[in-house]
């Protein structure tokens, strides 16, 4: 028997603990500003919260996900199309100008270095 | 590096919002050294509610709640030299600008008191002539003219951006009143006013306006809606509301004054500066174009953060138009399901009311159901409820471009009480209002069609 079958090296994280977030709208659309909340988690948010990824997330709720880069502020910027019921005053929604889609987004749980997901779940 | 001893100029938001904090002007006045006070009132809409407004009353059209403010601040704003730059005018900046020039006649203030107007960014009045010299004036979301809707449109105003506002402080005024000019420029406009910069420096331009983007929403800069470490922002009970003390060299900081509450920190400035965003390397404003991806934060001491390193690009050959049309009405209804079963009741509640919808043959544009306390914020994201849930809020909305489809809308929520499942509460409002819905229209011209039109008038008390 081969005893050398590696460990995962990464554990699921949920992004609430990896950043922090504010939402706005512009039209039918809403963005989702995601900011790492320590420096060194920036690279990994960089890596796994893909527009792919973002788009599987909230599949059904909106029609398309682009993605902006901001390393020097340690963030990530995600357009959120078609995700506001036609947006401004037509909107039916609770969140029709999207000011919660921030924290929607922090439901994802993405992948992360297992010592760093350990820390984070023991603080 | 701000050289030592170089001049700052301190400009502090009053306003980020119209319905914002009232004490915030005057405490903004009242606590501390600042040259200018920038109150921002309009949002998307907010022109057409003001048009609408205006209709009914040719002097009304403005932020009405800036007057009773000006009357409060004014003594002091003269005593300490404090100048205010403010779109509150709405579509009718000479009636909102008047209104203060009588408050300050009424006070009998030690010295007259200048008031800068600026008109020209309402084209409502030239629509027609605009349309039939070729501009459609497309919404720059669908791309549909605007002859599709044009007997609709209610208010049309281009953005204007910081240049009216630096010919009124050039001209004295000690308080300018806009309509349509950008959040940004009421920021800007006072810094290369003070500085004499180059309206084509366009690093200094960015940077001034990514000042003014920090601050427009107001506290929101400054421990307001902060979500990193939410429970340690302190003394929202009196937030402090946010201050760019801006250098020469196009650096600023952002602080508040001391002994007031909320925060100014690195994460604070980011959670605004991503607020609203869309391509951060094209923050696109009348004035210049800001790179967002080069701004540098950096602590600065206590409620202090350091702003640096902007660049931007030339402003570009349009000017967004801001249009509001009539688009029809909607209206939500509310009832609220208990223990044991809440979700289930209200799921079947929600049945009943669609059916009964259906059956009178009713149409609307859309009838949208959520459930607050289970999904109303998050959807599905939310997951199931726990069974044990103690309440939820049966929330449904619909809109419809006639009228009488919604207005019967809004007799079939009460009827649920007696004639629907069981356990059902929160109905003592009433009936749910219809509400007229007025649409927003993003449109793009040809900036040599307004800036021609633009006028700048010194009006004295």
């Amino acid at each position: 028997m081969p005893k050398t079958a590696k460990r995962p090296v990464t554990r699921m994280v949920q992004l609430r603990y990896l950043a922090h977030a504010r939402s706005g709208d512009k039209g039918n659309t809403a963005n989702v500003g995601l900011i790492a909340l320590e420096p060194e988690y920036y690279p990994i948010l960089e890596r796994e919260v893909t527009t792919a990824r973002v788009g599987r997330h909230f599949r059904g709720m909106v029609s398309g996900v682009e993605r902006f880069e901001l390393p020097n502020l340690n963030a990530l910027n995600f357009l959120l199309h078609d995700a506001l019921d036609g947006g401004g005053t037509i909107s039916l929604k609770t969140d029709a100008q999207g000011k919660v889609y921030s924290t929607a987004l922090l439901r994802m749980e993405i992948p992360a270095p297992a010592a760093l997901a350990r820390r984070l779940a023991r603080a | 590096m701000t050289p030592v001893g170089g001049r700052t100029v301190r400009i502090a938001a009053g306003q980020g919002f119209w319905g914002d904090w009232l004490e915030a002007p005057v405490r903004q006045v009242r606590g501390g050294p600042i040259d200018y006070l920038m109150m921002d009132y309009l949002a998307e809409v907010t022109m057409s509610i003001m048009q609408k407004q205006k209709s009914r009353d040719p002097a009304a059209g403005y932020a009405r709640d800036f007057v009773p403010l000006m009357e409060r601040v004014l003594p002091d704003l003269v005593e300490r030299g404090v100048r205010v730059t403010t779109n509150a005018g709405g579509v009718n900046p000479r009636g909102c600008a008047e209104a203060v020039l009588a408050v300050a006649r009424k006070l009998g203030l030690p010295r007259r008191v200048r008031v800068g107007l600026v008109s020209g960014d309402d084209i409502l009045g030239r629509l027609d002539e605009l349309m039939a010299r070729g501009h459609d004036l497309s919404d720059m979301e669908t791309g549909r003219p605007l002859s599709d809707i044009r007997e609709r449109v209610l208010s049309a105003n281009a953005y204007l951006g910081m240049g009216p506002i630096v010919e009124a402080l050039r001209g004295g005024a000690d308080v300018v009143v806009t309509g349509r000019v950008t959040d940004t420029g009421l920021t800007l406009g006072p810094i290369v006013h003070e500085f004499g910069w180059s309206a084509d420096d366009w690093d200094k331009v960015a940077a001034g306006t990514v000042a003014g983007h920090i601050i427009e929403c107001g506290a929101q800069a400054s421990g307001g809606n902060l979500l990193k470490g939410w429970r340690s922002v302190k003394g929202l009970a009196d937030p402090g509301f946010p201050i760019i003390e801006a250098s020469d060299d196009g650096t600023f900081v952002v602080t508040k004054h001391a002994g007031t509450g909320g925060v100014v920190s690195v994460a604070s400035v980011t959670e605004q500066l991503v607020y609203e965003m869309g391509d951060p390397r094209g923050y696109i404003t009348p004035d210049g174009v800001a790179d967002f991806t080069t701004i540098r934060l950096r602590p600065a001491g206590r409620n202090r953060v350091r702003v640096s390193g902007i660049h931007g690009g030339p402003r570009t050959p349009m000017l967004k138009v801001s249009i509001a049309y009539f688009w029809g009405y909607k209206a939500v209804g509310t009832l609220v399901y208990a223990w044991p079963e809440a979700y289930d009741k209200a799921r079947a509640a929600d049945a009943v009311l669609r059916r009964r919808l259906s059956d009178l043959g009713l149409e609307f544009d859309q009838i949208l159901t959520e459930f607050v306390g289970v999904n109303a914020t998050h959807g599905r994201l939310s997951g199931p409820p726990d069974p044990d849930i103690p309440e939820v809020q049966l929330r449904v909305g619909v809109r419809a471009h006639e009228r009488a489809p919604v207005e019967r809308f809004t007799r079939e929520i009460a009827p649920l009480v007696l004639t629907g499942p069981p356990s059902v509460t929160g109905f003592a409002g009433g009936r749910p209002a219809v509400e007229e819905v007025v649409a927003y229209w993003p449109a793009l011209i040809d900036r040599r069609e307004i800036e021609p039109h633009v006028r700048v008038e010194i009006l004295e008390a």
